[in-house]
């Protein structure tokens, strides 16, 4: 049984950068900021193409929702071993303001489109930690989903997946076709070398644009602040532990 | 106003020559469209340029020929200063581009995930994983062409990679050992055989390589070396029997390029020795490794000494022509040293960025550190110094790239000396802005600058380097100018030619020559005071090149006369650097690059504190050994030498009580 699986995969700024508002206080600053491809993602991509070295998975899908430079982000992917890309192109101005559901509805008729077997998601990006993208993508298409996956073991026309959850690990299994999402300790990714980042100029990307889908992008929400975290305050050394008991209720914490 | 800028053509700049229908003598240069259509065919400033000729306008890029220029260094030294290079080079087309920029990406990461520099440097090694993963990542092939297996990069994009790899020096030199020595010599003179033989598994890295050049005896006299290679009576193999002295990658290297004295017979009967490299394979036998060296610096770098006894070479092994051994060395050893610029800017950008965090966080009397003038003015001359290393970096490399078989050694040695006197010297710099803590190994500074020193070491030391550039000047001067020369050292005998040339040497010696260049018309009007002080200079050298020859004749080479033939060199590194920068920052402030300006402000400081330096050199020069104080430093040498150690008697000795 050999599975076409579909990746979605962000570009999102990249984790180590220092992040600033904007000031207009709507946002953050991506002005030349160093962006880079959603971790979560980088796992997801990486766990279909073990798949695809497994002989479970026979082609591997890398699509993205951005700007123009989302397809370096494909490329990364390409590189690191998808077989094609595919770029729903979201004009610069929009990009901030497209939604986990937008991006499930597009992922729903890709699938469609692609007759995929097998969608894989990063469980949550770095950017706006939604985590929802998968779970919509599962519900649209009336999937089974397997979020925050750990582990990934396929038996006949199945997937066994380890899930990590508050409490522990949970073991489910599902019927394939199904949409799974990536947590981190599914695997650790694979560095895009040098000859794979060369051969991955051949492979194609296909541009579309959401409308071409028949998605409409319009928001849903609108963003009325964003702030810096509040800075962090000294702490207070107590001498016992009723002291600390009683400035607990003072500030109103118990 | 004419801005001679290159927005007209972002394309390859003999196209705008096609549709013209017109062929202009002199550069090749579409910043010079709107002046050189004048430009007089005698224009000698210029040298005389093939042009590239293009078949048809549709002709993709690729398939032009590249122009073949005469070497640039070396026509400065006769006064010819070739304006092409004012127009930075810009040798990749966009998929290049996108290419090493994502190339780029991986190999940060791996580094700054991967590679733990402490530990490297701690136990003198580098983990057999790291290692590993270099290879998988690609980066023992860089320059191996594709069709064996390498990633067929350009010197362009072998320098961007080395910004990255300079991370960690023991890395970053195993790594050129490897490839810009090790194997170099294979690519640029192996027959196909060798290349088919070896190339594939040393691009992968299944097998590393190492140069063996250096022996007890003979480091920077290279050609004195005494391993001996014997040719058998059938003329099958070839013996080697010597032993080579700190090799890097020496002890686990499968091939080696191995340099060995073979004996040639003249057709006179005469016996004479000539160098010839071979390439050695480790399975031929008879090749051994001395214990690893215990170093100042890049101590992951595996360095020590080879012994060959009685080893077996065949003949298709010999690399180029048996005899000219000592060629192929020079120019492995010329082809790789220009990546040392952008391998010490890289390092250096690094050192400043982490030195400004803790200037602008530590305070003391009430400031932070960075509010103090002798702080700042570190970073200052620091980016300026960055400046100029990356901009004479990528100008050679642009050069290799996009020239037909350039001449690019006496650029390459200018890199290397500039870029290693300053990654030591700004490395020292930004640890002492973090004062004690730079000391301390807890902070990467103590180690960088370990690291740092043997640059002014290898591939040629510094003093060598600057005897090459400043002789190998004299020697296309001295051709050229032999007439000339022997007319000046002769004046009684040739009135004619001394009033005639009275006139330039009197301006000369009033220190106000004749500034015909037109350099100002090539970069940007920002520029112009920069472009006339380069012209200025430009003039000045050719003059003390003319003093110098006309002073010391054949004998300047001699040992006794290198501080002047050095002092040359200095001044054709600083002019190097003042037309590299000068060039960069002109097509940054056209092209529209951000903080343009910025750039325009390191090179126009750089070129103005530059210039003050070979004035000074040139003065130096015109005064003589007396006065400019060689006489007298030849001297007291003599004295310390002979009393093998300092004469001065003790502050505290007493002649009387």
């Amino acid at each position: 049984m050999s599975l076409r699986v579909l990746v979605g995969v962000k570009r999102v700024i990249d984790y180590a950068v220092k992040i600033r508002v904007r000031p207009d206080k709507l946002g953050v600053v991506t002005d030349g900021v160093k962006h880079s491809m959603n971790p979560f993602d980088e796992i997801a991509i990486e766990e279909a193409v073990r798949l695809k070295e497994k002989k479970i998975a026979k082609e591997v899908v890398a699509i993205s929702c951005g700007p123009t430079q989302a397809q370096e982000t494909i490329r990364t992917a390409l590189a690191m071993g998808a077989d094609r890309g595919i770029h729903v192109e979201i004009p610069a101005k929009e990009v901030e303001k497209l939604e986990p559901l937008h991006v499930a509805k597009i992922m729903a008729k890709l699938v469609e489109q692609e007759k995929a077997d097998l969608v894989v998601l990063g469980k949550q990006a770095i950017d706006d930690d939604s985590n929802a993208t998968a779970q919509m993508t599962a519900a649209l298409l009336d999937w089974p989903q397997a979020t925050f996956a750990s582990k990934i073991e396929k038996t006949d026309g199945e997937l066994q997946v380890t899930r990590e959850v508050d409490g522990g690990l949970e073991i489910i299994k599902v019927k394939l076709p199904a949409v799974v999402s990536a947590d981190l300790r599914l695997n650790e990714p694979r560095y895009a070398t040098l000859p794979n980042i060369m051969k991955a100029k051949k492979k194609k990307i296909a541009k579309m644009k959401a409308a071409d889908l028949g998605v409409d992008t319009s928001p849903h929400f609108e963003v009325l602040d964003v702030a810096d975290p509040p800075v962090r305050e000294a702490g207070i050394k107590v001498e016992d532990v009723d002291t600390l008991v009683t400035k607990l209720k003072d500030a109103g914490r118990i | 106003m004419l801005l001679p800028c290159r927005l007209l053509s972002s394309v390859a700049p003999q196209r705008l020559w096609v549709g013209l229908g017109s062929r202009v003598t002199g550069s090749v240069n579409s910043l010079t469209s709107f002046r050189a259509i004048n430009t007089s065919p005698k224009d000698a400033s210029t040298p005389a340029v093939q042009h590239a000729e293009e078949e048809n306008t549709s002709t993709e890029a690729a398939k032009l020929k590249k122009p073949k220029r005469a070497p640039f260094i070396k026509n400065l030294f006769l006064g010819r200063f070739d304006k092409s290079v004012l127009e930075f080079p810009e040798v990749l087309d966009q998929d290049q581009h996108e290419l090493l920029h994502e190339m780029v990406v991986p190999i940060e990461r791996y580094f700054l995930e991967q590679v733990d520099g402490p530990k490297i440097d701690r136990d003198a090694k580098i983990p057999e994983e790291t290692l590993q993963g270099l290879k998988e990542l690609g980066l023992f092939g860089q320059q191996i062409p594709q069709e064996y297996g390498g990633l067929g990069l350009g010197a362009t994009e072998y320098a961007r990679i080395a910004e990255i790899t300079s991370l960690d020096g023991s890395i970053a030199v195993t790594l050129a050992a490897h490839q810009a020595i090790g194997l170099k010599g294979i690519l640029i003179c192996g027959t196909d055989a060798q290349k088919e033989k070896y190339l594939p598994q040393l691009a992968c890295g299944d097998w590393t390589a190492a140069f063996c050049l250096t022996e007890p005896s003979s480091g920077s006299d290279a050609a004195s070396i005494q391993t001996r290679a014997t040719l058998s009576d059938d003329g099958k193999t070839w013996l080697i029997n010597g032993s080579k002295i700190w090799i890097s990658n020496g002890g686990f290297a499968d091939l080696m390029t191995v340099f060995a004295k073979t004996t040639k017979i003249l057709p006179s009967g005469e016996k004479k020795d000539k160098v010839t490299a071979f390439i050695v394979e480790r399975s031929f036998g008879g090749v051994s490794s001395g214990p690893p060296e215990d170093k100042l610096g890049i101590r992951g770098s595996n360095t020590c000494e080879v012994f060959f006894d009685n080893t077996p070479v065949p003949a298709e092994n010999v690399l180029g022509e048996v005899g000219g051994g000592f060629k192929v060395a020079m120019n492995i050893l010329n082809s790789g040293r220009f990546s040392m610029g952008s391998s010490g800017a890289g390092m250096l950008k690094r050192l400043l960025s982490w030195s400004i965090d803790h200037a602008v966080n530590r305070k003391q009397f009430g400031n932070y550190l960075s509010e103090f003038a002798m702080i700042k003015e570190k970073f200052g001359r620091m980016s300026a110094n960055i400046y100029a290393m990356e901009s004479m970096a990528y100008l050679t490399a642009g050069i290799l790239d996009g020239q037909e078989d350039p001449d690019c050694s006496v650029e390459a040695a200018i890199v290397k000396v500039f870029s290693s006197e300053g990654a030591w010297k700004w490395c020292s710099e930004c640890l002492q802005v973090l004062g004690g803590l730079g000391y301390m190994k807890s902070y990467p500074f103590e180690r960088y600058l370990r690291d740092a020193r043997i640059l002014l070491i290898f591939e040629g030391t510094n003093e060598i380097l600057r005897l090459f550039i400043g002789l190998s000047g004299l020697q296309t001067a001295g051709g050229e100018l032999r007439e000339v020369v022997q007319k000046l050292r002769n004046p009684l005998m040739n009135p004619g030619f001394i009033i005639g040339k009275g006139i330039e040497r009197f301006r000369q010696q009033k220190d106000n020559p004749k500034l015909d260049l037109d350099i100002a018309g090539h970069l940007h009007p920002t520029l112009q005071p920069s472009a006339q002080l380069l012209e200025y200079c430009v003039k000045r050298f050719q003059y003390s090149v003319e003093m110098v020859l006309a002073k010391h004749g054949q004998a300047v080479a001699a040992p006794k006369n290198q501080l002047d033939v050095a002092r040359l060199a200095d001044c054709a590194i600083d002019l190097y650097a003042m037309t590299a920068v000068l060039s960069r920052a002109s097509r940054a402030y056209c092209i529209g690059l951000k903080n343009a300006a910025h750039e325009i402000q390191l090179a126009s400081v750089f070129s103005a504190e530059a210039a003050e330096r070979i004035k000074t050199r040139v003065r130096d020069l015109e005064i003589g050994p007396v006065q400019n104080h060689d006489d007298l430093y030849s001297r007291i040498a003599d004295a310390v030498v002979e009393n093998k150690g300092y004469v001065a008697e003790h502050p505290l000795t007493r002649t009387f009580w």
